[in-house]
C-alpha cells in the first residue's frame, strides 16, 4: 500500500521528535491519533517502517488502547463516563438520552458528518463533578440535557468555521 | 559462581533447585505432571537460551503455595526460597476444571470432525478433569467468521484459546511476527495486521505456529480430497514424490516412537492407496545440487578469476519456501543472491511431466504431480504463477505429512506392519545426501560432498571420516565451517561448459554458513549487513524451520527438541546405510543430464526448467 507523502512527513516529524526505536511507538501512535482521530491502515505502516516494529505489533497497540481507534472516527470523539458515580447521578439518563437524540447515532457510531463519534469511557476521574465526559481532550462536568446540547452546539460551530477556513 | 540450591518440597517430596527455577519446571524434574497450554517446551527459557517472560495465559498451571492466599501460576511463580508446594487439591481441581469449562464455553466446532481429535491438547484435559458443558454452556453458533478456504494456513479463532503459543513462535523462532494479540482484556484475539485473512498477511507459511497450537485453532489447508478424487479418477496418472523428513516422522501418526524411520513402508503404502508411480526426492535434491552447485562454481568463477562485481555472493539456497518468502517480505535487497535453482519439489514435478512423459509415453496434461512434504509452505511455492515452464503446472497438489498419514488411515493401512518396497524409477535410487535435505546443515553436506569431489578429485573421506562433515551438522542456530582446498583436479565434463579449470581454486577456503529458523535468519543478515564473518561466506545454507525440514511446519504433532534430534538421528542414520551417500554419484541424476539436459547443469534447458526467479514482497 502506498503512503500519501504528507502521512509519510508527519510520521517522520513525530520520529524526530520521539526517536528512532520500539520505545517511540506510544507517542508516535499518540501524535496520529490526535490529528486524525484514528489510526489509519497507512499511518500503521508508515510507523512500522520508520520504527522497525513488526506491522502486526503496530496493529496490536493500537487496538489494546481505547483510546486508540484503527477505524476512522470524527472529529471530536465524545466519551460520557459511564462508571458508578456518574452512572448513578440523577441527570445521568438524560444525558445519554439527549446525546442520542442530538447526534442521531448511537454509542460507537459516527455522525454522518463526521464530526462526531460517541463513545462511552470507564472513569476519568471527575466523579465528585459528575456526570462528565471528554471530547477530544477537553473536560466536561456537571453535564445536564441543556448543556449536552448547548456543548455540542459549540462544536458543531467550530467544526462549520473550520470546514470555512479549510474551504477559503 | 553457582547459586546456593535451595530446597523446596512438592506434594511431599523435597528436591534441591537453582534459585529462578519456576516452580512448574521444578515438579517436572520430578515427574509431576502440571497441566500447561500455553506453556511448550520450545518456548520457555530453557530451550531459548535466553530469559523470556512466562505466558501464565492459560492459568491452568495454578498450584497451592503454602503461605500464598490464592493458587498461583506455577510457570511465572519462581523459587527463590524455602517452598511448600500442592500440586493437587479440590481447590486445584476446581479451578482447572473452570478454566477449562469456561474455554469451552467460547470454543465453537465440531470436535468429531476436528483435524486434532484425538491429538488435542484442549480435549485431552477436558477428558482427564471430566470437564462437560452443563456449567457454562457451548456455543450455538460461531463467535467468529472462519477463515477463507484458500488460506494455507487454517486459523480458526473459534477454537483459539488465546494461549499465545502461535504468536510466540512466530516471533522467537521465526521472527516473522505475523500474528498479534487483538484488543484487549476479555475482547482478546489473536490476529494478523488488519485482522486480515492469513494468505494476506506478512507470513511465510513456515506452520511452525501450527506444529504449537494446543487445539484445532491453527491447520493447514486440506488437500486430501483433491489427491483422493485425482486417483479415484481413471482418465488420470497419479504420481507422488516423497521428500526425506516426513519418512522420518510419519510413524508419530501410527503409534512409532519419533525417529522411526518408514521410508519403504511409505512406498508400500502409497501404492496400495492407489499412486501410479512413487518418485524418491532424493534424485531431485541430488538435481538441485548439480544446479546450485554449478551455479556456486559459475558465481565463484566470475568473482575470483573475472573480478566482476555482478556475482552476488554469499548465494543463498532457495530449497526452503518459507525462507524464501522470508526475504521476499524482508530482505529483497538480497533476492540477487538466491540460487536461482527450484526446489527439489519443483524440480521432480519439472522433470516429471517433461523428460519422464516423454520417456514413457504419457501425456503431460494427464499427470497430477503430488508431492508428500514436510511443509506447509511447499504448498505456497507450488502455487506460485511461474513454477509453469513446461507449459504444465510443475506440482499439482502438496500433502503435509500429517496429511498423508490421514490418508493412510482412511485406507485402513497399518504403516508401520507393512512390507518394504522400492521406489519407482527413473527417480528410485534413494541417496544419502538426498536424505540429508531432510536436516538443518544437511543440503550444505549435500553440496560439500560434491563440489570438493569433483574439485579435488579426490575422494571426500580423505578430508571427512565417512564422508560425514560433521562441521556443518547440529542444531546450533547459526554455524559457520570452513574447508582450505589443497590440490585441484581436472574439471569433470559435465561441468566443463561453465569453468576452463580448477586451478584458481587451489589454495582458496570455502567458507559457508548455516541457519535454521527464520529469527536465526536475522542473525546472519545483520551480520552480511554490517560486513561480519557471514559476510565472507560463500554459500549460506538458510533453513525457515528449528531443526530443518524434519522440523517442519506439516510435520506430527508434538514437536519438541528430543522429538526433533530423534528425526535427525533416523535421517542421518539412513544416510549412513545407503550405498550411493553422493549426489554426484547418483545414476538417475547423471542419465538424466546424459538424455535429457545434455548441455549439462545451469544450461539454456536447466535454467528453463530447473531455475526460477523472485520477487519483492510489500
Amino acid at each position: 500500500m502506498d503512503v500519501p507523502s504528507h502521512l509519510q512527513s508527519e510520521v517522520k516529524q513525530l520520529v524526530s521528535v520521539h526517536g528512532r526505536d520500539r520505545t517511540a511507538l506510544l507517542p508516535v501512535l499518540r501524535g496520529l491519533n490526535k490529528s486524525h482521530s484514528y489510526l489509519s491502515e497507512a499511518a500503521m505502516l508508515c510507523v512500522s517502517k520508520e520504527l522497525g516494529v513488526p506491522r502486526a505489533e503496530v496493529y496490536g497497540v493500537a487496538t489494546f488502547y481505547s483510546f486508540f481507534s484503527v477505524e476512522p472516527r470524527g472529529k471530536y470523539v465524545i466519551r460520557l463516563c459511564r462508571t458508578i458515580s456518574c452512572a448513578m447521578n440523577g441527570t445521568y439518563h438524560p444525558v445519554v438520552a439527549a446525546l442520542i437524540e442530538e447526534l442521531g447515532v448511537a454509542f460507537g457510531e459516527t455522525t454522518a458528518d463526521g464530526v462526531f463519534t460517541l463513545e462511552q469511557t470507564a472513569c476519568i476521574g471527575l466523579c465528585d463533578q459528575a456526570p462528565a465526559m471528554l471530547v477530544n481532550d477537553d473536560v466536561h462536568v456537571k453535564l445536564t440535557k441543556e448543556s449536552v446540547r448547548a456543548i455540542l452546539g459549540e462544536y458543531r460551530r467550530k467544526a462549520a468555521a473550520g470546514e470555512k477556513v479549510k474551504s477559503a | 559462581m553457582t547459586a546456593e540450591l535451595i530446597t523446596i518440597t512438592i506434594d511431599g517430596t523435597a528436591l534441591k533447585v537453582v534459585p529462578g527455577t519456576t516452580v512448574l519446571d521444578a515438579a517436572r524434574k520430578v515427574n509431576i505432571d502440571i497441566p500447561t497450554l500455553c506453556h511448550h517446551a520450545d518456548l520457555c527459557s530453557a530451550a531459548l537460551g535466553k530469559k523470556v517472560p512466562a505466558p501464565s495465559n492459560c492459568r491452568m498451571c495454578l498450584v497451592e503455595v503454602e503461605g500464598q492466599r490464592a493458587l498461583q501460576a506455577s510457570c511465572a511463580t519462581e523459587i527463590n526460597g524455602p517452598m511448600n508446594i500442592k500440586t493437587s487439591s479440590p481447590a486445584i481441581r476446581h479451578a482447572r476444571q473452570d478454566i477449562l469449562a469456561l474455554m469451552m464455553s467460547e470454543h465453537y466446532g465440531d470436535c468429531a470432525a476436528c483435524r486434532r481429535n484425538g491429538n488435542c491438547e484442549l480435549q485431552q484435559l477436558c477428558a482427564e478433569y471430566g470437564v462437560d458443558t452443563a456449567l457454562f454452556g457451548r456455543p450455538e453458533a460461531p463467535l467468529y467468521a472462519m477463515p477463507d478456504e484458500d488460506n494455507i494456513i487454517q486459523r480458526d479463532m473459534n477454537k483459539c484459546v488465546i494461549c499465545r503459543r502461535c504468536l510466540r513462535t512466530c516471533e522467537l523462532y521465526q521472527g516473522v511476527v505475523a500474528l498479534s494479540p487483538e484488543g484487549r482484556g476479555e475482547h482478546t484475539d489473536i490476529a494478523t495486521f488488519m485482522d486480515r485473512e492469513m494468505m494476506e498477511a506478512w507470513c511465510i507459511n513456515c506452520g511452525q505456529c501450527i506444529n504449537r497450537c494446543p487445539t484445532g485453532a491453527l491447520t493447514e489447508r486440506d488437500d486430501t480430497a483433491a489427491v483422493w478424487a485425482a486417483i479415484e479418477d481413471p482418465d488420470k496418472l497419479v504420481v507422488i514424490q516423497t521428500a526425506p523428513a516426513p519418512r522420518a516422522a510419519i510413524g508419530e501418526c501410527f503409534g512409532c516412537e519419533p525417529g522411526t524411520p518408514l521410508t519403504f513402508e511409505m512406498n508400500t503404502a502409497l501404492k496400495k492407496i492407489g499412486f501410479d508411480k512413487v518418485f524418491d526426492t532424493n534424485f531431485s535434491a541430488d538435481l538441485t545440487i548439480f544446479e546450485e552447485g554449478a551455479e556456486l562454481l559459475g558465481r565463484l568463477y566470475k568473482a575470483v578469476v573475472l573480478k566482476d562485481n555482478s556475482a552476488a555472493l554469499p548465494q543463498f539456497t532457495s530449497c526452503s519456501p518459507g525462507w524464501i518468502k522470508f526475504i521476499e517480505h524482508f530482505y529483497p535487497e538480497y533476492l540477487p543472491n538466491l540460487s536461482s535453482a527450484k526446489s527439489p519439489q519443483q524440480m521432480m514435478g519439472a522433470v516429471v511431466k517433461t523428460y519422464f512423459a516423454e520417456k514413457n509415453g504419457w501425456d503431460p496434461s494427464k499427470i497430477v504431480s503430488v508431492s508428500l512434504m514436510p511443509c506447509t509452505a511447499k504448498k505456497f511455492e507450488a502455487a506460485r504463477p511461474e513454477m509453469d515452464a513446461s507449459g504444465h503446472r510443475d506440482i499439482d497438489y502438496v500433502l503435509t505429512t500429517r496429511e498423508l498419514a490421514r490418508m493412510i488411515k482412511q485406507a485402513g493401512i497399518d504403516l508401520p506392519k507393512l512390507e518394504k518396497s522400492d521406489f519407482d524409477n527413473p527417480f528410485g535410487t534413494p541417496t544419502g545426501s538426498g536424505v540429508i535435505f531432510g536436516a538443518t546443515g544437511g543440503v550444505m553436506e549435500a553440496a560439500l560432498r560434491t563440489v570438493l569431489e569433483v574439485v579435488t578429485g579426490e575422494k571426500i573421506e580423505t578430508l571427512f571420516d565417512k564422508a560425514d562433515i560433521l562441521p556443518v551438522r547440529g542444531f546450533e542456530g547459526v554455524r559457520m565451517a570452513q574447508v582450505t582446498i589443497g590440490k585441484v583436479g581436472p574439471v569433470p565434463a559435465i561441468f566443463s561448459h561453465l569453468v576452463p579449470d580448477f586451478e584458481w581454486l587451489k589454495g582458496v577456503t570455502v567458507k559457508v554458513g548455516l541457519a535454521h529458523g527464520t529469527a536465526n535468519a536475522i542473525r546472519v543478515m545483520q551480520d552480511i549487513k554490517e560486513g561480519g564473518p557471514l559476510s565472507q561466506c560463500h554459500f549460506i545454507e538458510f533453513m525457515a524451520c528449528p531443526g530443518g525440514c524434519l522440523g517442519g511446519g506439516g510435520q506430527p504433532i508434538p514437536t519438541n527438541l528430543e522429538i526433533r534430534t530423534a528425526r535427525a538421528k533416523a535421517i542421518y542414520g539412513e544416510d549412513a546405510a545407503y550405498k550411493v551417500r553422493k549426489s554426484h554419484e547418483n545414476e538417475d541424476v547423471l542419465r538424466i543430464y546424459r538424455e535429457f539436459f545434455k548441455e549439462g547443469p545451469c544450461s539454456h534447458k536447466s535454467h528453463e526448467l530447473l531455475h526460477t526467479h523472485y520477487k519483492e514482497r510489500v
